[in-house]
């Protein structure tokens, strides 16, 4: 059993969020999408990704509909709520402060 | 508002379970067959794909498992999951479940039985307004800390207190009341009329007493207790105003006093009839030198403490001191808090008990850890399976201690039901002995109790088998095919043995000494032979009060032929003043020869008891020298006392006191020394050695004063009787529970008084060894209670110690089989089984008396020992001598019937 700290829960959150900003995805593509769109560097564990998908939806940061998926099957298809995207330009926001600022450590000290 | 969302998804969660799990199931099986059909894509062929989108996915169960979790309220659910497996666990092997299940309950029940007395006698606050701020007020003298006071130290101390809000005064007194029926004796008190309202109590009806029915030359007036007012009024308010005729006088009643009001305190015993003390019309009321039994109780002001009550009390008491010195020199004052004079003795007493209780349980759970340990062998495989198909150990241990905490607060629930059950019945047959026991009962704090405690013992039993299941190499059980033999897990077993022995060793012990205790005491020598001997008390017709002294005398002497000639009575005497173990009287006097003492308290003092010459018959007290009082001793002869041997050695030191006479404080003549008598036990067979007041000394009631006979006629008399034949089937005393009743002798001495005169009470018949067994409850309270726990104890040990020896063999009979086949004799198997079982319980018993010695020591430390020491030798071999045989006992079953294994059956197992 992995235990995911804080950092990389509310990482994955942020992804995620930001993944479905566009339009509604089911749970796959939005794996395959993180996976693809960061070069194959983040790989995504089903393990994590539902987890925190439903964690979402339960904190109305996003709501699923099931529809007719690419290939025509039923799928549970995800997207932003208001409330998710606050979530989202708030959480952006921290997570470009802090990157911002381990880059500036890194550079100068 | 996400909290709100949360908690509305999380309750929709719950009611939608079914459709969100099939959901998520169609939601997991879509994300792998998309998988599938890109790989496919990806140009692998169908299997392959599904090979690869299956590892890609990864274990499918822990991803549900956690995804769930993710939906709120995911730990109720695991609960419930785990409490339905529990369950079901339970169900599947009943014999176990009833098993752990009784043995929990009974030491949850009998901790939640002492807790709840613990908790009404000692937690509890008195039920009064603002308790904290009552005192109990007595006057402390050179020989008693707590003496009673005079009833005009009494006012002065209630007009000149600067820190009480009201102080009040009172003494117990038992009334006749005539003119409703039979006559009876009713328990009543005199008062002072500022009594309740210092206490809080309010009347059910009517009204309180007032300050004018406490003066002088008001009309009587008097309150009654509810139930009083039931069985002799019918409970119509129309009582009020009615009168009420006691000792042959009319009171008016004007209140009466709910049946909450439930106070006994010293002298203090909330009875059926209370009156304003100045109707007593007592001469002694006005007499400083007169304490008269009256003891106080004071409501402090807000915010006053203790200290300054009693500074404030002392400084009142200093200044009578210095202005009445011949009755007040020597006397201060002296406060208690209230609480603490109802409970103060039982405390010491009920903390052991919860102790001993504690150990009990502490027993309970080892045996039910053990239990589980047993049965969890057989279940190291399916944790196993549960471990290799991803479920963590802290998930393993939370399964497991869901189970036990499911079968402790089934235990418990049930242990609850015991306690009910249990106090009442141990309440009702342990009288007198537990102050507050009427307010024992199950309130909110027993309950959370029972609750804290069930949860507690259910993780401390339940914690070494999840530890043990959870630590399994998986690798290895698997391949052991179930059978958990390492050696680790003997271990384990073994200690635990080794600490049920050790505990209820302790608690055998505790149990030993004060049974120990009890004997000792019941082989003390009282001073004199109580048995056969029949005590009672006699109220007279009030009417007798004014006919005059020779009168009363002419009454008392039919009084007294009466008794005598009742058939089976071989000798009896009325008695006044001081009686052994059951009322005190003391007096002060001086030497014949010697100046007059300034005051009363540079005075020598002596219990007073005043008898007739029949008393040294009846009590069988041995006379020493000299002679008794004759009937020739009367009112016309010259005043006669007789002594006992300890005032003999103390004032008369290798002298012959019979011809030396002693003046008594208050008499006008002096009084000879006839005789010496042996010492009685005044204040109990344990604490008589240690009383300051020990000195004796006898009057003849013929000879008291013209002026003393009213006053004996008003207050009552009592009166001991030898009889022929046994007053009572004296059982087993020591270990007797009620004392013993009075016997048949009763009925005929009541008969032949009131043929007498009809107005006559003959009450309170008890015999003299239910007096001392009375003297004795609280320790015999506490023996029965140390006894019961430890017979508990040694039956939860002995069933565990059986269970824990009939596994161990049980996993051994493999081995034992293969000896048998390879030539083993029968005794070499059988020593080799006793042998472990034995070790353990020797390993056990020196434990456990390592630890009693340790203990038992908090017996000492409350005094609740007489004549044993805490390391008493003979008690501690003796139980460390039936605990190994019970130990052996119950190795000795299971081992036989391993003697009996057929070696080819045995073989056959694997």
């Amino acid at each position: 059993m992995d235990h995911k700290t804080d950092l990389l829960q509310g990482t994955l959150d942020l992804l995620i969020l930001r993944t479905i900003a566009l339009a509604p995805m089911h749970g796959w593509a939005i794996g395959q999408r993180i996976q693809q769109i960061s070069k194959e560097v983040l790989q995504v564990q089903q393990g994590s990704l539902y987890p925190a998908l439903h964690r979402l939806e339960h904190r109305g940061l996003v709501k699923a509909d099931w529809g007719p998926s690419e290939n025509n099957r039923r799928a549970k298809f995800y997207s932003l709520t208001k409330a998710g995207r606050k979530q989202l330009e708030a959480e952006r926001a921290s997570w470009e402060r802090l990157a911002a600022a381990v880059a500036q450590v890194l550079e100068t000290a | 508002m996400g909290w709100l969302n949360a908690v509305v998804n999380s309750a929709r969660s719950l009611f939608r379970r079914r459709r969100e799990e099939q959901a998520l199931d169609a939601e997991l099986q879509f994300h792998v067959e998309r998988q599938i059909e890109q790989n496919i894509g990806a140009g692998m062929s169908p299997e392959e794909a599904r090979y690869a989108a299956a590892r890609a996915f990864g274990n499918a169960a822990v991803v549900r498992e956690q995804t769930r979790e993710s939906w709120g309220l995911g730990t109720f659910d695991v609960w419930r999951q785990d409490l339905k497996y529990g369950m079901r666990m339970l169900a599947k092997n009943p014999g176990f479940a009833v098993i752990a299940i009784l043995t929990l309950a009974l030491g949850i029940g009998a901790n939640t039985a002492l807790f709840s007395v613990v908790n009404a006698v000692l937690l509890n606050p008195l039920p009064f307004p603002q308790p904290d701020q009552l005192l109990t007020l007595h006057e402390s003298k050179p020989n008693f800390e707590q003496g009673a006071i005079p009833y005009l130290n009494f006012l002065d101390w209630q007009n000149q207190n600067r820190t009480f809000s009201s102080i009040a005064i009172s003494r117990g007194f038992a009334f006749s009341l005539t003119g409703i029926g039979e006559p009876e004796r009713l328990q009543g008190e005199w008062v002072s009329a500022s009594l309740f309202g210092t206490l809080g109590v309010k009347p059910q009806l009517g009204r309180d007493f007032t300050s004018e029915d406490d003066q002088s030359g008001a009309g009587p007036v008097a309150m009654i207790s509810a139930s009083l007012w039931k069985r002799k009024f019918g409970g119509t308010p129309d009582v009020l105003g009615k009168a009420i005729r006691l000792d042959g006088r009319d009171y008016t009643i004007v209140g009466v006093i709910p049946a909450s009001f439930n106070l006994r305190v010293g002298n203090f015993q909330a009875g059926d009839v209370y009156a304003p003390i100045r109707l007593w019309g007592h001469p002694g009321l006005q007499n400083r030198m007169a304490a008269l039994g009256l003891h106080g109780i004071g409501r402090m002001k807000p915010g006053v403490t203790l200290e300054q009550a009693g500074a404030d009390l002392r400084r009142i008491a200093a200044n009578l001191a210095s202005a009445y010195p011949d009755a007040n020199r020597g006397t201060s004052a002296n406060v208690m808090p209230l609480k603490q004079s109802v409970v103060g003795s039982v405390r010491p007493l009920l903390l052991v008990l919860l102790g001993a209780v504690g150990l009990v349980l502490l027993i309970a759970c080892v045996n039910v850890a053990n239990l589980l340990l047993a049965r969890s062998t057989g279940r190291t495989r399916e944790f196993a399976i549960r471990a290799a198909l991803g479920a963590g150990r802290a998930r393993v241990i939370r399964q497991l201690l869901t189970e036990s905490v499911l079968l402790a607060v089934a235990g418990g629930a049930l242990g609850l039901l015991l306690a009910w059950w249990g106090t009442r019945v141990g309440l009702a047959a342990l009288p007198t002995a537990l102050p507050r026991a009427e307010e024992v009962g199950l309130d909110g704090r027993v309950l959370v109790f029972a609750i804290a405690i069930s949860v507690l013992s259910g993780i401390l039993f339940g914690l070494a088998p999840a530890l043990k299941i959870s630590n399994a190499e998986l690798h290895d059980v698997l391949k052991e095919g179930g059978r958990g033999s390492s050696s680790a897990h003997h271990r384990v077993h073994n200690a635990l043995v080794v600490t049920e022995v050790a505990l209820a060793l302790v608690l055998l012990a505790g149990a030993g000494l004060m049974l120990r205790t009890l004997a000792r005491l019941w082989s003390v020598d009282p001073g004199f032979d109580a048995r056969n001997v029949l005590t009672f008390d006699l109220s007279f017709p009030p009417s007798l009060m004014k006919a005059g002294s020779a009168a009363i005398r002419g009454y008392l002497r039919n009084v007294d032929d009466r008794i005598e000639s009742s058939p089976g009575v071989q000798a009896a005497s009325l008695l006044f003043g001081a009686f052994p173990m059951s009322s005190e009287d003391d007096w002060t006097f001086w030497l014949e020869g010697q100046p007059k003492p300034q005051s009363a308290s540079e005075m020598n003092w002596a219990l007073h008891y005043v008898v007739e010459p029949g008393y040294l018959k009846t009590m069988h007290i041995p006379l020493e020298r000299g002679r008794f009082f004759s009937d020739q001793d009367d009112e016309r002869s010259p005043l006669v006392v007789v002594i006992d041997s300890v005032l003999a050695s103390k004032f008369f030191p290798n002298q012959n006191p019979v011809g030396r006479r002693i003046m008594f404080n208050g008499y006008d003549r002096p009084a000879e020394i006839i005789g010496v008598v042996g010492h009685v036990k005044q204040w109990g067979l344990d604490s008589d050695d240690q009383n300051t007041l020990r000195a004796q000394v006898y009057e003849s009631l013929r000879q008291q004063d013209d002026g003393v006979m009213p006053l004996m006629i008003s207050l009552g008399l009592g009166v001991a009787v030898r009889t022929s034949s046994s007053v009572a089937p004296v059982s087993a005393p020591a270990v007797a529970i009620m004392s013993p009743p009075a016997g048949g002798m009763a009925e005929p001495i009541s008969r032949s008084l009131h043929g007498l005169n009809g107005e006559m009470v003959v009450y309170d018949f008890e015999s003299m060894n239910g007096i001392i067994s009375d003297s004795l409850a609280d320790r015999r309270f506490s023996m029965i209670l140390l006894g019961a726990f430890a017979a508990l104890a040694l039956v939860l040990a002995s069933v565990g110690i059986y269970g824990v020896t009939s596994y161990l063999i049980g996993q051994r009979t493999q081995e034992i089989g293969i000896r048998v086949a390879l030539g083993a004799q029968r005794r070499d198997v059988l020593r080799l089984v006793l042998g472990d079982g034995s070790r353990m319980a020797l390993i056990g018993v020196a434990a456990g008396l390592v630890a009693a010695v340790g203990l038992t020591r908090f017996l000492t430390k409350y005094s609740l020992l007489f004549g044993v020491t805490a390391t008493d030798p003979l008690t501690l071999a003796g139980v460390a001598f039936l605990l190994t045989l019970v130990a052996l006992a119950a190795c000795y079953i299971p081992a036989r019937r391993a003697l009996r294994v057929d070696p080819v059956v045995a073989l056959r197992y694997e």
